[in-house]
């Protein structure tokens, strides 16, 4: 299996829709999503030929312990259903390729065609049986509930009334606590968020899938699983509805011989997530007395660790991620700040001094970008635009949905630029006989310049932070970079600082240069402006 | 020469016979005759006619100028003056009328001004240089570079060539000290010396000046009329728009009186300051003086 060491080097990918099931995301991106799925259903791409490696995603930000990055060694991933896939393949004489998706975007890219699995502990309801097609299931669990290692009295589903009690959006955790009135219930994105206020005394109870309450519940000194499981659910691999049904077949022959021949039965002991919930539904009581190294692996890997020398240790670990989210972030905001001064240029100087037809055309287009969310624009490059036959990398489409936007603000300063250059500047230039556009090219353009040169700075740095909506496209910029640090560890804190600087230390050239400029600049600005 | 063009000039000047200048010929005295038009003559302007939103600023307004000579614009604020001089290299637009600057010749008829229009008029402007109130130098370029962009980006002309001679230009100015300074730490004095040097580096037959020393005090006023009464020496022909009667009066060929978008009066500076044959001149000049 060839996983992906970083994700931003890849180039295929996307995302989009809320699929309701263990984990969720945000929801204004549902509503988007929909709508671009439906759009891209209409335009389907040939699916990947049988020579190709078999592509399966999963959203590995933050997912213990289902794919994620080693904590022990960030550029790796680990997880039980990255071993589990993996394994699958050997049975398949397949290469398997690892896909890094954000969790929103892992259901229209399997429609896209982008990939021809989806492994991420999506439970095999009725209404995903009906969207998706479902491999049998490879694991099956209850939920369970996490409570404070001082806490008693809350061990069944029952004692949960009169209680603030946390899960996760959109699973069936969810579904169950939203029938119970007398529960006090708040729904998280992010696992790590539920967990941290239930440490934090926000809540009482956690109630979420067995593999989660044990990998962050248990394994947390300070939390404990308690009561019997509750409920039942299974996760099954997703295929495209109708498509690949032979590739199904195939890997539901292999998840049986797995279960068969003990090879599951291995990988989920070595995790830790051999449960009576297995043995059940396996009929598989042998004991072959594996040790949970993978479980301890990641203990260790997590454990809160004493003393300054250990947690500098860890600091320094992260460097060399923070400053590959950093470089990239850096590159993409470069790449779209050249687009956005250029084309913002364009269209400041089409607004100010083109044909009246193509003037309209101009403000219409500054009109629109500024009007509509950065956001949707991105989203829409990325996946709506496959659908008419055009498509970008992410970081191309990250480049022109930052650019394209910053363009039409860009534009605007450029067309206040432009009106604050005295009349007499372009009188003077055409009375020496230059063109209209020599004119602009020699003489007011460059003033204009220096006159939007602190605004420029001012969005330069805005624009890096805006950057980290690329994550949205599978970039792993400097924000992605911090979300997987700080939910793989719980240090919101430290790696929280450690972002905040490396932001600061990028646009901190900027506006140095800048100020270099506006320096320059000044001494034949002095005394200049008055006059006129 | 320049009492040979003024003796000579006064005698040539074509008279339009439509607009109320004529009129006031009979008022007058004889109208000067002689030969139309000379062979020195660079610049002629016929009917000029402009209107900004209904407002008729310029009414049927002509004027011939001979090669060498200076001429002085003035009257009151608000007559067209300015207008008149923007007319005549096309900064605004005549909606009637003709402009003939050397062998180049611009005829309006009220039409729609096109890009075939901008073309002859970028032709005629190589003509003429122009220095205006407000010196309009490029703030963000050095003095020496101010001189030596026209030329480099309009005539093509390789900076090492030019430079000698925007050197040179600015030594006649008195501004060589300051080739490499910006405009903004100039003197307003040398600011428009320096626009001086900026227009003759384009090698024009013409040179109008818009008000060159209303924004100036007196002292520093006169470093630039000093320019350009060596420039007149030097047989430049210079049309001046100016409230400055002293110049107007030492310095000219001709003094144009314009009032209310017409010209009133062209005449001999002694003969306009000191014995004007229209009421009009004689209460400007009046209040002036």
């Amino acid at each position: 299996m060839t996983a992906v060491a970083h994700p931003a080097s890849r180039s295929t990918l996307r995302r989009f829709a809320l699929w309701g099931s263990r984990l969720t995301a945000r929801a204004r991106v549902q509503a988007l999503a929909l709508l671009f799925v439906a759009m891209a259903s209409l335009t389907l791409g040939p699916v990947a030929s049988a020579e190709a490696p078999l592509r399966w995603a999963s959203d590995g930000t933050a997912n213990v312990p289902f794919t994620f990055h080693d904590p022990a060694e960030q550029t790796r991933m680990v997880g039980f259903e990255y071993d589990i896939m993996a394994e699958i393949g050997r049975r398949l004489s397949r290469d398997t390729q690892f896909v890094q998706n954000d969790w929103d975007g892992l259901i229209p890219g399997l429609q896209r065609g982008f990939y021809e699995m989806v492994a991420d502990g999506i439970e095999m309801t009725p209404e995903h049986m009906e969207a998706l097609d479902f491999s049998r299931p490879y694991y099956v669990t209850a939920e369970r509930i996490v409570v404070r290692r001082d806490q008693a009295g809350l061990d069944s589903f029952e004692r949960l009334g009169g209680h603030a009690v946390g899960t996760i959006k959109d699973t069936l955790a969810e579904r169950m606590l939203r029938d119970r009135s007398d529960v006090k219930l708040s729904s998280y994105d992010e696992e790590s968020n539920a967990f941290s206020d239930l440490k934090d005394g926000r809540l009482d109870a956690v109630l979420l899938d067995g593999p989660i309450a044990l990998y962050y519940g248990e394994a947390d000194p300070a939390l404990r699983i308690v009561g019997p499981p509750i409920g039942h659910l299974a996760y099954g691999v997703a295929f495209k509805k109708g498509a690949n049904q032979e590739l199904r077949r195939h890997v539901d022959q292999a998840l049986q011989d797995m279960v068969a021949d003990g090879a599951l039965h291995r990988i989920l002991a070595r995790w830790n997530l051999w449960t009576p919930e297995m043995v059940e539904w396996t009929g598989d009581r042998t004991n072959p007395n594996i040790a949970p190294t993978e479980w301890e692996r990641y203990l260790a890997a997590t454990a809160p660790t004493p003393g300054w020398e250990a947690w500098f240790y860890r600091y320094v670990g992260f460097l060399p991620l923070i400053a590959r989210g950093a470089a990239l972030t850096l590159a993409v905001s470069a790449c779209a700040m050249v687009l956005a001064v250029g084309l913002g240029l364009a269209l400041a100087l089409t607004r100010r001094y083109g044909p009246a037809w193509l003037a309209s055309l101009a403000t219409l287009y500054v009109e629109i970008i500024r009007g509509t969310p950065l956001l949707i624009q991105i989203l829409f490059i990325f996946y709506g635009l496959p659908g008419i036959g055009i498509r970008f990398s992410p970081f191309v489409a990250g480049v022109l949905g930052l650019g394209l936007n910053y363009a039409a603000y860009e534009a605007e300063n450029y067309r206040a630029g432009l009106q604050s250059v005295a009349r007499g500047q372009m009188e003077a230039a055409t009375a020496l006989n230059m063109t209209h556009a020599q004119a602009l090219r020699y003489v007011v353009v460059p003033q204009a310049f220096r006159v939007v040169v602190p605004v420029m700075t001012n969005d330069f740095i805005s624009l890096l932070k805006d950057s980290s909506l690329v994550s949205i496209i599978t970039l792993t910029e400097l924000s992605q970079t911090y979300v997987r640090l700080s939910s793989t560890y719980f240090d919101y804190f430290g790696t929280g600082l450690m972002v905040g600087a490396a932001y600061l230390l990028l646009g901190l050239p900027f506006v140095r240069l800048a100020r270099m400029a506006e320096k320059r600049l000044a001494v034949s600005e002095r005394n200049g402006q008055g006059r006129r | 020469m320049v009492a040979f063009f003024s003796t000579f000039c006064a005698g040539c000047l074509r008279l339009p016979e439509t607009t109320s200048f004529s009129d006031n010929q009979e008022n007058a005295g004889p109208v000067p005759t002689g030969p139309a038009f000379s062979v020195e003559t660079v610049l002629r302007a016929e009917s000029i006619c402009k209107t900004f939103d209904g407002h008729r600023v310029l009414r049927n307004v002509s004027l011939t100028v001979e090669r060498g000579e200076l001429v002085s614009i003035i009257g009151p604020s608000g007559c067209g003056k300015s207008t008149f001089l923007r007319c005549l290299n096309f900064l605004e637009i005549p909606d009637t009328g003709a402009v003939t600057i050397a062998d180049d010749s611009i005829r309006r008829d009220g039409g729609p001004w096109r890009s075939s229009d901008e073309a002859q008029a970028h032709q005629l402007r190589a003509h003429v240089g122009m220095v205006f109130q407000s010196f309009n130098l490029f703030p963000h370029r050095t003095v020496l570079d101010n001189v030596m962009l026209a030329p480099r980006v309009v005539k093509q002309v390789a900076a090492s060539v030019i430079e000698a001679e925007a050197r040179d230009l600015l030594a006649k100015v008195g501004l060589e000290a300051a080739a490499l300074r910006y405009p903004a730490t100039l003197s307003g004095g040398q600011q428009q010396r320096a626009a001086i040097a900026r227009a003759l580096a384009m090698r024009p037959d013409v040179m109008l000046y818009d008000e060159p020393t209303s924004a100036l005090d007196p002292r520093v006023a006169e470093e630039v009329l000093e320019v350009m009464r060596a420039l007149d020496g030097e047989g430049m022909t210079q049309i001046v728009v100016t409230h400055d009667m002293r110049f107007a009066r030492a310095a000219s060929d001709r003094i144009v009186f314009m009032e209310a978008g017409e010209i009133v009066e062209i005449g001999d500076p002694d003969e306009i300051c000191v014995n004007a044959r229209d009421p009009r001149t004689r209460e400007f000049l009046g209040v002036s003086l």
